[in-house]
């Protein structure tokens, strides 16, 4: 593999002017594919979810998802797209054997969705408003496997073996018209951009959204200019980037890679590029050529899709708040300030204290539950906080049983491990492990008196008047009662034994 | 429109993976370059301002709703396969030894 030479991002910076494009494939959760009825699961026996339209068998007709539709229209709405009265599938011919028929069926000249927009929130609060080109119905090819060779990379492979699980698999390909302006920003953007579009899809429930899968698939487009001239420089496609961090890499290692190749007085070869995590970077794929020349038609065996206004305007109620309005919302009425908000956020934490909220609890126990206790014991399992087994439920009845004084924090954590090692409610793990706050006044005494007994010195500096020096007394008590005296009580005892004012 | 030759058929068999011998060749050259003509004659017939038509009958929004329905066994989907390994489909090497 050749290694290409990079210049500094800040010294491309410095000459260039960067314009990004993106094509970002979603996988739509539909239970069935995007043109037969077979199942549409990950993970599953390879080649057990197909049928013949799937493998392309000679004969078969395909006939259209309706879900699949509706969902690219939701994907196309919520992206400020216009939705065709009327548009075509199309057959897009290549030889290749993840597309057993050798067409992919796709949308050409009339896509679902076209000319929307969606702006981009970056960390620093400036928004970037992102032009949607068009967003259109697609299926997916079948996934290979190359074997033999060194790398389980194509290259020097001896035979490749191919699972048509995936094949058929409803997709929508959203495309941005060229993004300009974005400066030394474009890496940030890149990343922004893909994460919006993956909660966008994910909020529509829509898609599973899980890049890690390839719900979410990016191919990056990069070209760089000089400062004020107005003619896009050679662009290069970073195909398949297929994590947030590895989208903003990657764009930010094709503006260093481009600017280096300009600044040697070499034009750039339009190409696609091979992200490789191990490496970060990319290395050259195909050639764009005359080899692109895909021979669209119409698709014969599926009619046009009509979308009325009706149709249309009934999708449209159902679509959500938006995320980032959501968000905006969210964190006013929660009180939180951005930094806990962002915290919460990239916990993935949201959905939890909103439920948790809504069920009865404040914003600040909320908080203070699944950021503290929840996330911490999640930590230690290696899993998400929202993944660890506490609902909102459970929050909001620690908190009333704090709140009535039945149990202390300090208790309500020893409630929290019977809960989650699966002994029932947060009271009937009081009730079992018999952890209720001793609020018996007469048992407290006794262990007041015996605490005292203990550590006669520091009984005597109290009645002199060193009133801090009560902890010592509290922690013996509490010591003795495991935890479960209520503290502000035993410290009231201790005071009046004593004969002193707190 | 220039006429289908027998080294495009070629080329396409082998893209195809469809083993044809010599005679079916030249046979399918001049079979599919009577369907070039054919359809070249509807070309010169149709002006820019008549768009492609996909279908004959004007039907639309034909569709089915997302409900599992005929799937194969992974034995079924092989059975027709020239090779597999692994329950999946066995293709040669893509790329050729650079």
């Amino acid at each position: 593999m050749s290694t290409d030479t990079i210049v500094s991002f800040e010294e491309a910076m410095e000459k260039y002017d960067p314009v990004l494009g993106f094509e970002v494939h979603v996988e739509l959760n539909t239970k069935t594919k995007m043109f037969s009825s077979a199942p549409n699961v990950f993970g599953d026996q390879p080649n057990s979810n197909v049928n013949e339209v799937c493998l392309g068998l000679p004969g078969v007709l395909p006939v259209v998802n309706r879900k699949a539709v509706e969902s690219s229209i939701l994907i196309g709405l919520a992206l400020n797209c216009k939705i065709a009265p009327h548009c075509t599938f199309a057959r897009k011919q290549y030889f290749y054997p993840d597309t057993p028929k050798n067409f992919q069926t796709s949308q050409y000249e009339d896509p679902i969705c076209y000319d929307g927009w969606i702006d981009i929130e970056l960390a620093d609060g400036t928004v970037f408003r992102v032009e949607i080109e068009r967003a259109h119905m697609e299926e997916d090819a079948g996934k290979l496997t190359h074997m033999g060779g060194a790398t389980g990379r194509i290259q020097g492979a001896d035979f490749s073996l191919v699972d048509y699980n995936r094949s058929g698999v409803p997709l929508v390909e959203i495309v941005t018209k060229p993004i300009e302006g974005a400066g030394s920003r474009a890496p940030e953007l890149a990343k922004a951009y893909v994460a919006a579009i993956r909660e966008i899809v994910k909020n529509l429930g829509v898609s599973d959204a899980r890049m890690e899968r390839g719900n979410v698939r990016c191919d990056a487009n990069v070209s760089l200019r000089p400062y004020g001239r107005e003619k896009f420089g050679t662009r290069t496609e970073t195909k398949n980037v297929n994590s947030l961090r590895a989208v903003e890499n990657a764009v930010r290692f094709e503006i260093q890679r481009h600017a280096a190749v300009l600044d040697s007085g070499v034009a750039i070869t339009q190409e696609t590029r091979h992200w490789h995590e191990d490496t970060k970077s990319t290395t050259s794929g195909r050639p764009k050529s005359d080899a692109d020349d895909y021979r669209y038609f119409p698709e014969p065996d599926l009619v046009p899709i009509v979308t009325t206004a009706e149709w249309v305007e009934e999708l449209r109620s159902r679509l959500p708040e938006p995320p980032a309005e959501r968000r905006k919302r969210l964190q006013a009425d929660w009180g939180y300030t951005d930094l806990e908000f962002r915290d919460v956020v990239n916990a993935g934490l949201m959905d939890e204290i909103e439920e948790t909220v809504a069920a009865g609890a404040t914003a600040a126990a909320a908080r203070k539950w699944w950021m503290g206790e929840i996330a911490r014991r999640a930590k230690l399992a290696d899993v998400d906080p929202a993944a660890l087994g506490v609902t909102p439920a459970v929050v909001v009845e620690i908190e009333r049983l704090i709140a009535s004084g039945a149990i202390n924090d300090k208790l309500a954590r020893k409630v929290l491990d019977g809960v989650l090692d699966g002994e029932g409610t947060p009271a009937e793990v009081v009730e079992k492990r018999g952890l209720a706050v001793v609020s018996d006044d007469g048992a407290l005494q006794a262990a007041i008196d015996e605490a005292l007994a203990a550590q006669p010195d520091v009984a005597e500096k109290i009645r002199g008047g060193k009133v801090q020096a009560v902890g010592a007394i509290v922690g013996g008590v509490m010591k003795v009662t495991r935890g479960q005296a209520d503290a502000g009580r035993v410290r009231e005892l201790i005071l009046a034994t004593l004969g002193v004012e707190g | 429109m220039a006429a289908i030759n027998r080294e495009q058929v070629a080329h396409l068999a082998q893209l195809a993976h469809i083993e044809m011998s010599d005679d079916e060749l030249d046979r399918m050259a001049n079979e599919l370059a009577v369907i070039v003509d054919s359809v070249k004659s509807v070309s010169e017939a149709a002006g820019a301002d008549v768009p492609a038509t996909s279908h004959p009958i004007p039907l639309t929004n034909v569709m089915r709703e997302d409900v599992v329905g005929h799937v194969l066994t992974a034995e079924e989907a092989l059975s027709g396969a020239p090779d597999s390994a692994d329950g999946r489909f066995k293709v040669p090497a893509i790329l050729e030894e650079s």
